[in-house]
């Protein structure tokens, strides 16, 4: 086949909703795009074990702090899965874990504010799994096959993430007067930067267009955030917490949430590196990823020895 | 002491071994040298975890006090935790947290095993349980020491190092109280004196097959039993009871 032959096929495998395969012929630019969707997608879900690893020693019952830890050991079992899945693109994962330590890679800039009180265990749940679920279920269609079925295993666990996270919202707002001051200034705290997640306004991300022509991006990223805000407002009312937006209102008209302006300047500074825990979370990366490389290289020198062993017999 | 406060007793001595050990372990999340490995120590956390909250409920069922299985993990000073001096050390690098890790599953395992056999019905049922558990890790860890051992220099050296630190506690795993003579008199607990062999055996193994010798110097340190700890004892309840300690009454 000629390149134009491949293109065209390619084109058409898109067009026609059919997944690309590792195997697939596929445009630069295309592999490119996807691979640094997931591995950004990956470090993510590695870099907020963090987060929520700073409450797993304080959490306050056996119970809560089984689920805390069972909780955060998904997300690494996500990180793992996706790594797998992003190595069909032809990177290997030291390589990703290399860029991410170089501030080459990035991952999600929720993660870089802190978790003060236990209620923002129950906020990150709730909230940041909350927003992350409504992007994943729309990424099971993404076009590029190992990604959308990498996403449609995860979404299962990332709703009992969003539940568990709600019942802790939920029972401490039943609970003392200091416990419903803590769930209400996770609220306020973890409210905004959820909605930041969906990235910019479409009519400012210049990444939205091409991914959604190749069918990287399914919805929009306001449509996606939309549907995040109709879904959490009501559950914020239900247990009484009030959403920290006073201009926050309901369109009869269109039957949805309108909120205030997003303060996109945090965002971006925070992307840039300026948020209460950017440093830590990569330097924390750094410093046990180090740590660990006498235990990788006693894995390699034991394999080797064993292999040397069974050649030799 | 009565039949039912030794059963308290010694529930409690296996609650808080597991559970401090679980504490330990979970200071590993987010620090493991892989990926794959932060997992599998989170996973053996959990285990733990489950096994102690099956052993505090025993104890709640036990006790005349009104209290539940978080009141005992949660609400008891570090004068009044049962566990083995061992399982609260601290985990050092990855070599002593795996050496650590299989000179108790070690114990556990064979603690266990001979639980089974036990007139306390709920106590086999519970041993029973965490058997399946303990035998897993045991293998896991046993697993590292000899890759460890047979690594490259560096892991060698610092398994050796591991055991010479660790090895002053192992004592302290058979010692046995006045909860002791009272279980064993009514075949409901059993003697550790017959289970030290068997420990030792199945450690040695591993550490033969290490290349990794057992220290000759023993200054052991015994006390956790009877409530008589290191002191790192009280730093890690006092991070783990924080909430419950900082918020009396309230629910979680
Ligand atoms: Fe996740
Ligand atoms: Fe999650």
């Amino acid at each position: 086949m000629t390149e134009e032959e491949k293109l065209i096929r390619f084109n058409s495998l898109i067009e026609q909703d059919e997944k690309i395969e590792p195997k697939d012929w596929m445009p630069e630019a295309y592999r490119k795009t996807v691979l640094r969707q997931m591995t950004q997608h990956a470090h993510s879900e590695v870099i907020g074990m963090q987060p929520e690893g700073n409450w797993v020693l304080r959490a306050p019952t056996l119970r809560a702090k089984k689920i805390l830890l069972a909780k955060i050991q998904d997300e690494g079992g996500h990180g793992l899965y996706l790594y797998s899945a992003a190595e069909t693109l032809g990177m290997d994962r030291s390589t990703m874990i290399q860029q991410l330590h170089e501030g080459k890679a990035k991952y999600s800039h929720i993660f870089n504010y802190p978790t003060l009180n236990w209620a923002d265990i129950g906020a990150i749940g709730w909230l940041v799994d909350g927003a992350a679920i409504v992007n994943q279920v729309s990424l099971q269609r993404t076009s590029y096959g190992p990604y959308a079925r990498a996403m449609v295993r995860i979404c299962k666990e990332e709703s009992f993430h969003q539940r568990q996270g709600y019942e802790i919202m939920a029972h401490m707002m039943e609970g003392t007067k200091a416990q419903r001051e803590m769930a209400q200034d996770a609220m306020n705290r973890w409210w905004w930067p959820s909605l930041m997640m969906f990235g910019p306004s479409d009519k400012d991300s210049w990444h939205t267009q091409e991914s959604m022509h190749w069918k990287i991006k399914r919805s929009s990223n306001d449509d996606l955030r939309q549907k995040f805000i109709d879904k959490t407002v009501d559950q914020a009312y239900v247990i009484g917490l009030t959403v920290p937006d006073k201009d926050l209102k309901f369109n009869e008209a269109t039957s949805h949430w309108e909120i205030g302006a997003i303060n996109w300047d945090e965002f971006w500074n925070v992307v840039k590196g300026n948020g209460l825990c950017n440093h830590k979370r990569i330097s924390h990366h750094i410093q046990f990823h180090n740590l660990g490389k006498w235990v990788r290289e006693a894995i390699m020198a034991y394999a080797e020895k064993n292999n040397q062993l069974q050649t030799s017999n | 002491m009565t039949t039912n406060e030794a059963l308290f007793n010694f529930s409690l001595r296996i609650a808080d071994d597991n559970l401090v050990l679980a504490q330990r372990l979970a200071e590993w999340c987010s620090r493991g040298p892989i990926l794959e490995e932060d997992l599998a120590i989170t996973n053996i956390s959990l285990d733990l975890l489950g096994e102690a909250e099956d052993f505090y409920e025993y104890a709640a069922s036990l006790g005349d006090e009104k209290k539940s299985a978080d009141d005992l993990a949660f609400l008891r000073s570090e004068r009044e935790y049962f566990n083995h001096l061992l399982v609260e050390q601290p985990n050092g690098d990855f070599a002593c947290t795996m050496m650590k890790q299989m000179l108790y599953a070690g114990y556990a395992k064979h603690f266990y095993e001979a639980l089974l056999n036990s007139k306390d019905e709920t106590l086999g049922a519970l041993a029973n349980k965490g058997l399946k558990e303990v035998k897993y890790h045991f293998r896991h860890s046993s697993e590292w020491i000899i890759r460890f051992g047979k690594g490259t220099e560096e892991s060698q050296l610092k398994c050796n190092k591991a055991i010479e630190e660790l090895w002053r506690f192992t004592d302290d795993l058979f010692e046995m109280n006045a909860t002791d003579k009272i279980l064993m008199t009514q075949g409901i607990s059993c003697s550790l004196m017959e289970i030290h062999p068997l420990w030792k055996a199945e450690i040695s193994h591993v550490l033969d097959e290490a290349g990794i010798a057992i220290p000759e110097v023993n200054n052991a340190i015994k006390g956790g039993i009877n409530g008589l700890h290191t002191e790192h004892l009280g730093q890690l309840l006092c991070e783990m009871q924080y909430l419950q300690r900082a918020h009396p009454g309230a629910k979680w």
